[in-house]
């Protein structure tokens, strides 16, 4: 009994923090979605009026919302499989047996991982300038001609997809490495034994021994990136044409710009259901894919 | 033939490593050079002679000092407040019984799905109606306590034999006691994983400290520098100074604790 009493004074502090400043917004996030709550309701609650799913269905006639929804769906589709790719490649290079200073390469790739996005995204602007960027000046020594990244709509959110590749693959590749590590030797003796080429080793060994990790490691990646906010809010403010506003950067306009609250809680319900979607349609995909 | 792929292997690394190293040594490099220098064509290595006159502007009109602080204190107290309370939190949860314990557990886990930002119109009325909106409070009050924390020294503390603790109760030292002399020593490693995690997250936090702190006297330097960033777009040199004053701590500190941050990484990856 005193024991109990003791747990309850160890969880309570941290129980009612999460409670109070993370249960009970989400909660009233979905209220005030079905709320029109605006500037007015902000200085005086009486200008406060339900409006049901309004809110919902004028997102849905918001040409910003579809475009602001398919260039987040832009950058997870092209950006996760290029990141998670890196990742992987990266992995198994450092997992070789032939590899000198492993120690150095591994904090080396690494490195990106615990910067700062906002001061990196400074750095990548810089990189990526027209006339002065060093990734201009590589490409203009092989013979391609300057690229507009940040300033051309077709350009701006490949770049953002190259930064962020730059910034994130570090943080899979350790996972990776790790569900590398801790294959069992076995296994490659007995593929040797049989004659099985380094090729067939990885296609039949490596792989499907690392199937579950990488599987985990999409769901954890595709929800990270469906958060795309910092990345356009610092090297193209949502530009150009809008061709890099993600339904965070949305949000976030919608909400603290224009003191729309109502929708930009509506929009934020949106993308966590999205998310949540992907997130159990994967889940479902990797464990009827481990039944058969 | 070995020697060929040892070639190929190493030399992709290096590749690698130059593409991920690059930008950050170029960015000390620009930080070091006088104001227009970097905006020429081509652009230029290495100052042609190393100033500090950038870092001596942030200072001096970009109020960079102020910036520092308020990241260094702001990163400070949701380190430690957020240690005291997932810890004792994780604790309970893995060796103490009581009633309801492992559904709310349970429940917890189960809300980790749900991305933070769901949450921020709401907590944003909530900290306005405390009060807290424009102070500190607001960046370290809802940090105070994280689900992610809580499960990661639950699933350490589950390997702490019971005798332990049966042995510290049979010699009268009651639960508090217990938690702070004996568990603690044992948890400490988790406690440092943890603290390395928690404080080089608070530091590179954006999206919150920026819809929360609207008075620049508060800012953390990430926002300070998104916003100096947005006015200096042409200031390449003053603005490479700035990211090595917000980057150049974490990178720091993860090259001196680099084993703990990764094993915090690896037990993150686990709440897939």
């Amino acid at each position: 009994m005193r024991i109990a009493a003791a747990a309850w004074c160890f969880v309570a502090p941290a129980l009612l923090v999460i409670g109070v400043f993370f249960f009970l917004p989400v909660l009233a996030a979905l209220a005030m979605s079905l709320t029109d709550f605006d500037i007015y309701a902000l200085a005086d609650l009486r200008n406060l009026r339900v409006v049901g799913f309004r809110n919902y269905a004028r997102l849905l006639e918001t040409p910003l919302f579809w475009q602001a929804f398919g260039n987040t769906l832009y950058f997870v589709v092209v950006g996760v499989p290029l990141s998670i790719a890196a990742s992987l490649g990266a992995a198994l290079l450092l997992h070789s047996r032939l590899v000198r200073f492993q120690a150095f390469f591994r904090t080396a790739l690494f490195a990106p991982v615990v910067t700062t996005m906002v001061a990196v995204a400074v750095i990548w602007r810089y990189l990526f300038n027209t006339h002065y960027g060093l990734l201009n000046y590589t490409l203009g020594r092989l013979g391609v001609p300057p690229i507009d990244w940040l300033g051309d709509p077709h350009w701006a959110m490949p770049a953002i997809i190259v930064f962020a590749v730059w910034k994130n693959f570090g943080y899979n590749m350790i996972i990776l490495l790790a569900g590398l590590q801790s294959i069992p030797e076995q296994l490659y003796e007995a593929a040797r034994i049989d004659g099985a080429s380094m090729w067939r080793q990885f296609r039949h060994v490596t792989l499907p021994m690392l199937a579950p990790i990488v599987a985990m490691v999409n769901i954890l990646t595709i929800a990270g990136y469906f958060q795309l906010f910092a990345e356009p809010y610092v090297m193209t403010q949502g530009g150009p044409l809008q061709s890099t506003v993600s339904v965070l950067y949305f949000m976030y306009d919608e909400g603290f710009k224009w003191w729309n609250l109502g929708s930009a809680s509506a929009v934020g319900f949106v993308l966590f259901l999205f998310i949540f979607g992907v997130t159990a349609l994967q889940l479902r995909l990797a464990r009827w894919e481990h039944a058969a | 033939m070995p020697h060929l792929a040892g070639l190929i292997v190493n030399g992709l690394l290096l590749g690698g490593a130059t593409v991920t190293l690059v930008p950050l040594v170029w960015m000390a490099s620009v930080s070091l050079m006088s104001p227009g220098e970097a905006s020429t064509f081509p652009p230029p290595l290495l100052p042609s002679h190393v100033t500090f006159e950038n870092y001596r502007q942030l200072f001096s009109h970009a109020g960079m000092g102020r910036y520092l602080v308020n990241s260094a204190v702001l990163t400070t107290a949701v380190t430690l407040v957020s240690l005291l309370f997932n810890v004792a939190a994780g604790y309970a949860f893995a060796k103490l019984r009581f009633a309801g314990r492992d559904r709310i557990f349970k429940l917890l886990l189960s809300t980790l799905v749900i991305p933070s930002q769901v949450a921020m119109v709401p907590l944003f009325l909530l900290l306005k109606h405390l009060g807290l909106v424009n102070t500190y409070g607001a960046v370290i009050v809802p940090a105070m306590a994280s689900i992610f924390g809580i499960f990661v020294v639950r699933q350490y503390a589950l390997s702490v034999p019971d005798e332990l603790l049966e042995a510290a109760r049979i010699d009268g030292a009651n639960e508090f006691r217990i938690f702070r002399s004996v568990i603690m020593p044992v948890l400490k490693p988790i406690v440092v994983t943890l603290a390395v995690f928690t404080s080089l997250g608070a530091w590179n936090e954006f999206m919150w400290p920026l819809i929360v702190l609207n008075d620049s006297d508060l800012y953390t330097l990430p926002v300070a520098l998104a916003s100096l960033s947005r006015e200096h777009v042409q200031d390449n040199e003053l603005m490479m100074a700035g990211s090595v004053l917000t980057t150049l701590p974490v990178l720091l500190v993860f090259l001196v604790l680099q084993r703990y941050y990764i094993q915090g990484l690896m037990l993150g990856s686990v709440k897939g």
